[in-house]
């Protein structure tokens, strides 16, 4: 007959990882373990300069002073910091003229991921950095984008050719005394992606890096800088699949965004790593640091993320709103189902004149998970005239999961704006009967309610990655309503 | 069509259908009417498979197949459809996308291929007219922001293009104006056909001045104490249930 709601959720949430495969490709890899001999290896395989060594070693020094934090409503085993491999690069590293020069193991990858490189540069005008393990193998439109002036390219590279912007830049939004992971990633981060885009110039096409953990027992340590010159205006998206795996992965990576004046960054995440299985072994730790400066006077920074993946999420991209005049925005559907565990949110910190900020957080809790806004808005002194507005909605999928909201306001202005608005709701019985009585199934019911509850946020993603977004809001939350 | 024998059926402890018998042939529109509380609705939900009804006894057969066999989803696909008392809202889904999903899923089960988006939007255009809302249902979502009469409205749309061989009309008189009951009323003539079948459920006679029902059944305390034609639906209107009460408390 129709449903039972446990019996429902329970079969949505139990779906299994549909991206779980691995693929077989030679690694070269770092002894496990992290000291300073492990960074100065890490620095000596990519030929870093001297200055990048330096960096990299007095971050291991803040990072051996701090703790691991506590704070956010989670709980797991905590990683053995010593029993991880710090680098690991597909050992045959390609150097290609074009997309067919490709290992065929990683171009299987790709297919089954649905990542066709010829298809994306045909079809939607995309250029992607695909990131493997830690080394970037694939590069597309590198060309196209360089008549403009625009640089994309791995990190690696940016340092090699680029050093006057990296070391300029890096580090200057997430400092690496920042956060314990923040500091971690400093020190070994060993690739990730730069972008910059030139004065006046409108990027004509979306950038996109797609991230795969591929190596058992490898950290990912992800850098990615992204900086916007005077009036410029740049698209990012970044997508995410991992192998199933049954021993936890870390994953800290930090990302940097610095629009300067007048210029605008779209910073869009679809985020899918493997959650463990339906009893919550296994899965990805995914401990990430975003923060975006909007620098510049008119300027603008928006972040977009639709998470589902993960066994642990603690993740809070952030706008610092220092020009007058600046933007920030945050769009969210952050979907946890078995045992998964989400602590996220935004960080708005108003310092400008008339900057405005706006957070649309949209939770979905299935399963036995635990899902948490955690948010700051925060409105400096100097702010004068500023305005945040901020909805926070919660939907439950059974009776055994939890949504939380933990909203903190700090406001030392009196022309200050702030507005909050939460929800919290159950999916309705009363719905899914009325799909059910027009012949639609009960996960197909699902899925509609579902991505009906997220549409705010996923009309905020680029048109090829919001058909991604559902498929995956549908694939997170199978056989899981009831 | 539709055959239903000694239906027994529950809320919770409540027993509400106690012993409901009818049948109803391809073509013909049986009006049900009955006092508050007489167990109409729970029928439309019996028959329309949600699982907040327990039923305890009886059978229902529909086109020869044992109804109770079949999920909702499959009832709704086999040619059953409900023009809900209540139409839900479904934020941020919109009308096109519901009704593309529900429509692909019973043209899958009589083996026909999706239509084009082209032939989909061709027939949503044909279908709204009926019930005068061409144009209204694009950009909105699933009954969200509408009227009670739109809503009812939608409810009959929605009937127009599944096309069921039986429709369960579950009060959808009640709340509409007498424009908007006009329109409703129009809509469900206009897919009146000698092999699509209806039951009326509903409280008053204004709803079968316009239409028309082969026979009318009162339902009181579970069970049809009375069947007649549209005469016995005149006859209500101007005694009320008191004297049908009467009749069967007698007995």
């Amino acid at each position: 007959m129709a449903y039972e709601g446990d019996e429902l959720l329970e079969n949505v949430t139990s779906k299994e990882y549909e991206f779980g495969f691995t693929t077989n490709i030679e690694s070269d890899k770092a002894p496990v373990g992290l000291n300073e001999d492990i960074i100065r290896l890490i620095s000596a395989k990519k030929n870093e300069p001297e200055w990048l060594l330096q960096w990299r070693l007095e971050a291991f020094a803040i990072w051996q002073g701090m703790t691991e934090p506590n704070w956010a409503h989670v709980k797991y085993p905590k990683p053995d910091f010593q029993a991880i491999s710090y680098y690991s690069a597909p050992k045959s590293k390609p150097k290609l003229n074009s997309l067919d020069e490709l290992d065929p193991e990683l171009r299987k990858t790709m297919d089954k991921l649905g990542i066709s490189l010829e298809e994306q540069k045909r079809l939607s005008g995309v250029a992607v950095d695909f990131v493997m393990d830690s080394v970037s193998v694939a590069t597309s439109f590198k060309e196209k984008l360089a008549e403009l002036g625009i640089i994309f390219c791995s990190m690696s590279e940016a340092v090699k050719e680029h050093p006057e912007l990296v070391r300029k830049y890096l580090g200057t939004v997430v400092p690496r005394t920042d956060n314990f992971y923040a500091a971690l990633n400093s020190a070994v981060f060993t690739d990730g992606s730069f972008c910059y885009i030139p004065k006046g110039v409108k990027c004509p096409m979306e950038l996109s890096t797609y991230f795969r953990i591929n190596e058992a027992n490898t950290g990912q340590f992800e850098r990615t800088l992204v900086v916007a010159d005077e009036s410029s205006y740049v698209s990012y998206l970044e997508g995410c699949t991992a192998p199933m795996r049954d021993e936890n992965q870390l994953h800290a990576a930090v990302v940097e965004l610095i629009a300067l004046d007048n210029a605008e960054i779209k910073y869009s995440t679809v985020q899918n790593w493997y959650p463990g299985d339906k009893d919550g072994n296994g899965g990805i730790f995914n401990f990430v640091t975003k923060r975006g400066m909007c620098a510049g006077v008119n300027s603008k920074i928006s972040w977009t993320q639709v998470e589902t993946g993960s066994a642990v999420t603690w993740k809070y991209p952030s706008c610092i709103l220092k020009g007058d005049n600046s933007v920030g925005e945050f769009y969210s559907v952050a979907v946890t189902n078995n045992y998964q565990q989400a602590d996220t949110g935004t960080k708005m910190i108003h310092i400008g004149k008339n900057t405005s900020s706006t957070i649309i957080s949209k939770g979905i809790s299935a399963g036995k998970s635990q899902n948490s806004y955690r948010g700051l808005v925060q409105i400096n002194k100097s702010a004068d005239n500023a305005r945040n507005f901020s909805q926070c909605d919660s939907l439950l999928m059974s009776d055994r999961c939890g949504a939380h909201t933990f909203p903190y306001i700090e406001v030392k202005n009196k022309t200050a704006k702030v507005e909050h608005e939460a929800t919290t709701s159950k999916i309705g019985e009363d719905q899914i009967f009325y799909c059910l009585q027009r012949g639609i199934d009960q996960e197909q019911a699902i899925s509609l309610i579902v991505n009906g509850y997220a549409k705010e946020v996923l009309n905020k993603l680029p048109m090829e990655f919001a058909v991604e977004a559902q498929k995956l809001l549908a694939i997170s939350l199978e056989g899981s309503v009831g | 069509m539709l055959t239903i024998k000694d239906l027994h059926a529950r809320v919770e402890e409540k027993e509400i259908l106690k012993g409901l018998s009818l049948e109803v042939k391809p073509g013909e529109v049986h009006a049900i009417m009955g006092p508050n509380g007489s167990g109409k609705s729970t029928l439309a939900s019996v028959l329309a498979g949600r699982e907040d009804f327990e039923v305890t006894e009886g059978t229902v057969t529909f086109n020869g197949k044992d109804l109770f066999e079949m999920a909702a989803e499959e009832r709704a696909r086999e040619g059953i459809f409900l023009a809900f008392q209540y139409p839900v809202e479904i934020p941020g889904v919109s009308n096109m996308n519901f009704l593309k999903a529900a429509l692909g899923e019973v043209r899958k089960h009589k083996g026909l291929e999706p239509l084009s988006a082209k032939d989909f939007l061709q027939l949503v255009k044909e279908k709204s007219k009926l019930v005068e809302l061409d144009g209204q249902l694009t950009n909105r979502s699933v009954n969200e922001g509408f009227s009670g009469g739109e809503k009812k409205r939608n409810e009959i749309f929605q009937m127009a293009m599944l096309e069921p061989s039986l429709c369960i009309l579950d009060e959808t008189d009640s709340g509409l104006d007498i424009d908007a009951l006009r329109i409703v009323s129009n809509g469900v003539n206009a897919l009146r056909s000698p092999e699509r079948s209806f039951i009326v459920i509903t409280h008053y006679q204004r709803l079968l001045d316009h239409i028309v029902p082969d026979y009318v059944h009162v339902l009181y305390k579970g069970r049809i104490v009375k069947s007649g034609t549209k005469e016995l639906a005149l006859e209500l209107e101007q005694r009320g249930y008191d004297w049908i009460k009467e009749e069967v408390e007698s007995i």
